[in-house]
């Protein structure tokens, strides 16, 4: 039709992609969630470009104009050192976003390739010892775990990543382990194995693509949560330091300064909420649209 | 298989988990760069005291031997020293825990009502109106994280619109009952002081709602979705077409098996409130638990930092323990056996 890529796909594909773009275009929530969603990563892609003043990033200051309430040319005002909070939460987004890329990307591959190892040798030792580690991850409430492991590390924006991953991996093995064992006796996989495919032959092509659709969903679902604790660590002071414009860093420094000068936490506060109720209902509209039920 | 062999069967597996956690957190916490001796004693302590206290908490030792000797005394109940306080981890969880308990049950109850009661409503007039605006809720609820709950409470209740006190236990002007239970609501009840088990209370209706309000979003959304699909079942056809009034069907056949999925996430939910504690009692200055191990962590408190997360592990798992044995009596239907995975 219009561009060689969409040429390229065949029928079939063509139809069930706009079938799927349906679906996922009548319900209004997803597209509010989508464009909530494309701003946050406009914003933290080209911050350095469309940010009213990019020095705000880092140590910078500029007493003349420091705690101006909100007015036309600081539209969330500026902060005790005279930096532009608009600015700050552009780059904020850019940091929050960072921090769940790297955590999703260091968890999925090792989560999901140790719940295919176990899923498939289901009831034998390896299945044991890979379930059993992953339920002592999640024995303990999430927060909890990554509040003391970024203590006991120094408190910075590396480690608090680290603290999340470490900790982060037991739900994509649970996934792809349910799956995996659902789909352990069917006969696409045991035709598989009596024409001699290796164990991890099967494993990546038979049956890594069945998971594949709940897998992107919960990464979707994830972001958002990640967010979360992410800027809760930030918050307590156990995540990314100053001058580091973290949101969650933001809402703690804004928020002593509350009575009078609200706009410093209030702002930032909105920002993160707006970032995870965006991919919250992304996430949602996506799971509906490739009908998983796993999650 | 029995009810009480499934619990047998449960506490044992727990132990398991909670020993791999010890170990878990017992080596992330020896291995990480900082002589846990020099944090206690400060830069200027001379080196023959480091040394000494370095013997004393056996760090000479190789690690196996270390966690070893911890998880002996552990066993006894003695959970090492506070670094920073010098005094014992469990005594002061004992004193601290009360606090944390009675504001996270208090949380539980305002959020569990609140949520029935919003779940109810909008799964019986689902797409109107108030059920819109029940959904938006659980969005936004769930979406905000709890601090920003918290600092928006203490911007509005604060500072401008005082009608909730937003900080600590207790109204100045009020002296503290006697402690007995450590929980300042049974406390002045024992000491028959009404007006200050009312001040209590009212301190604690913004922390307890802070905490839980991504629960009470979760749980009405749950409970909603569960009674929309119920009314589409024919044995509430059938209740209709015989006439049962409306609010009998309600209550006997519609939010009986609806509540069901919601009492299986309890567990987790009051866990993860418990976890929520630490921010919360932080912001609003609630002398309990989270506190204490928000402040140790923030202190590098190796000792007192292993102590709360090995605690918070008991207290989930006896949770959820606790929960499925709920789930199963109100279930007939769930199988013991296949939850036992």
């Amino acid at each position: 039709m219009r561009n060689p890529v969409w040429r390229r796909l065949s029928e079939d594909q063509q139809e069930s992609l706009k079938k799927n773009w349906h679906k996922f275009s009548t319900n209004p929530l997803s597209i509010i969630g989508l464009s909530s969603v494309v701003l946050v990563i406009f914003f933290a892609v080209f911050a350095p470009w469309i940010a009213p003043s990019p020095q705000s990033w880092g140590r910078w200051v500029d007493f003349s104009h420091a705690s101006l309430p909100p007015s036309w040319k600081y539209p969330f005002g500026t902060d005790i050192f005279g930096r532009d909070i608009l600015s700050r939460i552009m780059y904020g987004f850019r940091y929050d976003l960072l921090m769940a890329l790297c955590i999703l990307g260091m968890v999925v591959f090792p989560g999901t390739f140790l719940g295919l190892v176990a899923g498939y040798y289901k009831e034998t030792w390896i299945d044991t010892v890979i379930m059993r580690i992953a339920d002592i991850f999640l024995a303990i409430p999430s927060l909890v775990l990554a509040l003391s492991i970024c203590a006991l590390l120094e408190p910075s924006l590396f480690n608090s990543m680290m603290a999340v991953s470490v900790l982060w991996w037991p739900w994509y093995t649970r996934l792809a382990y349910g799956i995996t064992s659902s789909l352990r006796n069917e006969y696409f996989v045991q035709a598989a194995e009596l024409m001699g495919a290796s164990p991890i032959s099967i494993m990546f092509k038979e049956i890594l693509p069945n998971c594949l659709s709940p897998i992107f969903t919960k990464m979707t679902l994830d972001v958002g949560w990640v967010i979360l604790i992410g800027s809760t660590l930030s918050f307590v002071g156990l995540g990314a330091q100053e001058p580091m414009p973290a949101l969650g860093n933001m809402v703690a420094k804004g928020s002593r300064y509350m009575p009078d000068y609200w706009w410093m936490a209030i702002f930032p506060a909105l920002a993160i909420a707006f970032t995870i109720l965006g991919f919250n209902l992304l996430g949602d509209g996506i799971r509906d649209m490739l009908a998983v039920e796993e999650i | 298989m029995k009810l009480s062999t499934y619990v047998l069967k449960r506490l044992f597996y727990s132990v398991f988990v909670l020993l791999g956690l010890s170990i878990l957190i017992f080596t992330i916490s020896r291995v990480v760069p900082g002589d846990p001796a020099r944090l206690s004693l400060g830069p200027l302590a001379p080196q023959w005291a480091v040394d000494q206290l370095r013997e004393k908490l056996h760090l000479n030792d190789p690690l196996p031997v270390q966690y070893f000797i911890w998880l002996t005394n552990a066993l006894q109940g003695d959970l090492g020293e506070s670094l920073v306080s010098k005094r014992s981890v469990m005594k002061d969880f004992l004193t601290f825990f009360p606090a944390t308990l009675e504001l996270v049950i208090f949380s539980i109850v305002i959020s569990t009502v609140l949520s029935i009661i919003l779940g109810a409503l909008a799964g019986r007039r689902a797409n109107s109106l108030f059920d819109n605006l029940v959904r938006v809720f659980s969005y936004i609820g769930i979406a905000v994280p709890n601090f920003v709950w918290a600092v928006i409470a203490l911007f509005a209740f604060g500072y401008v619109w005082k009608v909730l006190p937003v900080m600590g236990q207790l109204s100045v002007g009020l002296s503290r009952p006697p402690v007995v239970t450590g929980a300042m609501s049974l406390d002045s009840l024992l000491a028959g002081r009404v007006d200050v088990f009312i001040n209590h209370l009212s301190h604690m209706i913004l922390p307890s709602l802070c905490m839980s309000i991504d629960r009470l979003a979760q749980d009405a959304k749950i409970l909603r979705a569960g009674i929309v699909e119920n009314l589409r079942k024919d044995y509430i056809t059938a209740a209709v077409s015989y006439g049962i009034p409306e609010r009998r069907i309600m209550m006997r056949y519609l939010l009986k098996p609806s509540l069901i999925p919601l009492v299986s996430i309890m567990g987790m939910e009051i866990a993860a409130s418990m976890g929520g504690s630490f921010i919360i009692e932080t912001i609003f200055n609630w002398p309990g638990f989270g506190r204490y191990s928000m402040w140790a962590m923030l202190n590098k408190d190796l000792n007192a930092v292993v102590a709360s997360v090995m605690l918070m592990g008991l207290f989930f798992a006896l949770f959820n323990i606790v929960v499925d044995v709920i789930v199963a009596y109100l279930d007939p239907r769930i199988r013991v056996m296949e939850r036992a995975t």
